[in-house]
């Protein structure tokens, strides 16, 4: 109906819609790398098993494709609204004073999302792009069967301390990200409630925090173990 | 009460077509009890003697009720206090010698017209797009004739509040409208006369909203914390919902 979906609303629904989605990719991609504290041969095998299971699996092919499309979705409708946002305003303030009335992360919201990005890019690049497409080295099963080793890619890739830190530095931007981007995708599409804003407060810093530090663990875990 | 001296950088200019620049002005003779309004009137009478042409700014009520005064003071919109007008805003918030960036409202949809005064009509335009109830309400009703439960009626009446400052809009990153339109929105939907042009009203008015050009909500809640009359971001929430069941269900 009329503008509907042309409208500013619509266009935030879309963005807190799509954020939302891939905070429960985070969620599964979280549950599978958990996988990595698993010591010695046993965890290898296990994790790349998965590995191929996550690369073969139709269902699982079906939703990265989804998962793709949220991103891209994301990305380009935050950043038509970001460009939106900077043609509203084309004069700026001398003297701006944003923190005695928001919050850092909500108003920094695209650098966040551009890091990340940038993240995105070298995190695919180390180790989707070199599981498709790249040389890799392969584990010999006991039944005589070779699969593709992303465990020893992973773990040596978590050997350069730089790469490392590099992880946990984009963790913190996936955190301050979350912090606001939850809270704000609830509000966007309206059911932030009053009787419920604590409770979606709370459940967003929890996100917000768990997510990201499980996730850093994991580098932290096999940097040091490896050392 | 003691003499106070202030060094002001304030915008200034011409028309809307000029590029406008800041201006520093030294004033003297003032004192704590003034009101942030006063205290420019003081400055205007200076310059006046100094044959240095006045700074235009908008005031009318004087009494933090009518919407009309503006001014970023420091980057905060109607100054440093909460829920308070820059009419209402005294001068003993302030420290002797302070210096003091004084500038208009910044956005599009608030062009500069001239130094401190801003076009604010696209806040008219937007309640002319269906802030209204259009029928004939004849005399003041009876009281209690539409019951209407205490907690929905003190929330219609917060939303109400609003003077449309545009303080919200001013210190918004984005330059959005949000919470002017929410609470306009809000104060007819949450009351039964209010019903009847519920879709429409709030389609109109968020179309209208987009097509003055204001920016996109993005929940920072800055502009509750700056509103003077701290209105809630519950009232954006709230017509964000309704915007989006009146177009998905038709």
């Amino acid at each position: 109906m009329n503008n509907y979906l042309t409208s500013t609303i619509f266009r935030k629904v879309l963005a807190s819609l799509s954020g939302l989605f891939l905070v429960t990719f985070l969620v599964g991609h979280l549950v599978g790398n958990l996988q990595l504290f698993i010591p010695g041969v046993q965890g290898q095998t296990q994790f790349n098993k998965y590995a191929l299971f996550m690369t073969t699996n139709p269902v699982v092919q079906a939703l990265s494709i989804i998962t793709y499309s949220a991103i891209l979705l994301h990305i380009f409708i935050t950043l038509f609204l970001v460009i939106q946002s900077r043609r509203a305003r084309p004069v700026g303030y001398a003297v701006s004073n944003g923190n005695d009335s928001s919050g850092w992360s909500s108003r920094n919201m695209a650098i966040l999302g551009t890091v990340l990005l940038f993240f995105l890019v070298i995190h695919l690049k180390s180790f989707w792009y070199k599981m498709h497409f790249g040389e890799m080295p392969y584990q010999y099963l006991s039944d005589g069967t070779k699969i593709k080793d992303l465990y020893q890619v992973t773990t040596s890739a978590f050997q350069n301390p730089f790469y490392t830190f590099f992880y946990v530095f984009c963790m913190g931007a996936l955190s301050l990200h979350l912090k606001h981007g939850v809270e704000s995708a609830i509000q966007t599409v309206g059911l932030r409630i009053p009787s419920y804003e604590k409770l979606f407060k709370y459940a967003a810093i929890a996100v917000a925090f768990s997510i990201p530090a499980i996730f850093a663990s994991i580098p932290v875990y096999l940097y040091f173990t490896n050392i | 009460m003691g003499d106070l001296q202030l060094t002001l950088k304030v915008w200034r200019q011409r028309s809307s077509s000029d590029k406008g620049k800041f201006e520093t002005y030294d004033v003297s003779g003032l004192n704590s009890h003034m009101s942030f309004l006063e205290m420019m009137d003081v400055l205007n009478e200076q310059l006046v003697g100094k044959d240095i042409e006045p700074i235009a700014f908008d005031h009318d009520c004087r009494e933090g009720i009518c919407g009309m005064c503006s001014m970023v003071i420091n980057g905060r919109a109607h100054g440093p206090l909460k829920g308070t007008t820059t009419c209402q805003l005294h001068m003993r918030h302030f420290k002797n010698e302070d210096t003091i960036t004084i500038e208009p409202w910044r956005a599009k949809a608030f062009p500069v017209v001239k130094d401190l005064v801003v076009d604010r009509s696209s806040f008219d335009r937007i309640i002319q797009s269906g802030g209204y109830v259009s029928v004939n309400t004849g005399s003041a009703p009876d009281g209690n004739a539409i019951p209407i439960p205490k907690e929905v009626a003190e929330e219609a009446f917060d939303a109400a509040a609003c003077i449309g400052c545009g303080a919200c809009v001013a210190t918004c990153k984005n330059a959005s409208a949000s919470l002017f339109v929410s609470a306009k929105v809000s104060q007819l939907a949450l009351l039964p006369q209010g019903q009847p042009e519920r879709k429409e009203r709030v389609n109109k008015m968020v179309s209208k909203m987009d097509e003055e050009g204001f920016g996109h909500c993005t929940n920072t809640g800055a502009c509750q914390a700056e509103c003077p009359k701290e209105i809630s971001i519950e009232y954006i929430r709230k017509m964000n919902l309704d915007y989006n069941l009146s177009n998905l269900k038709g």
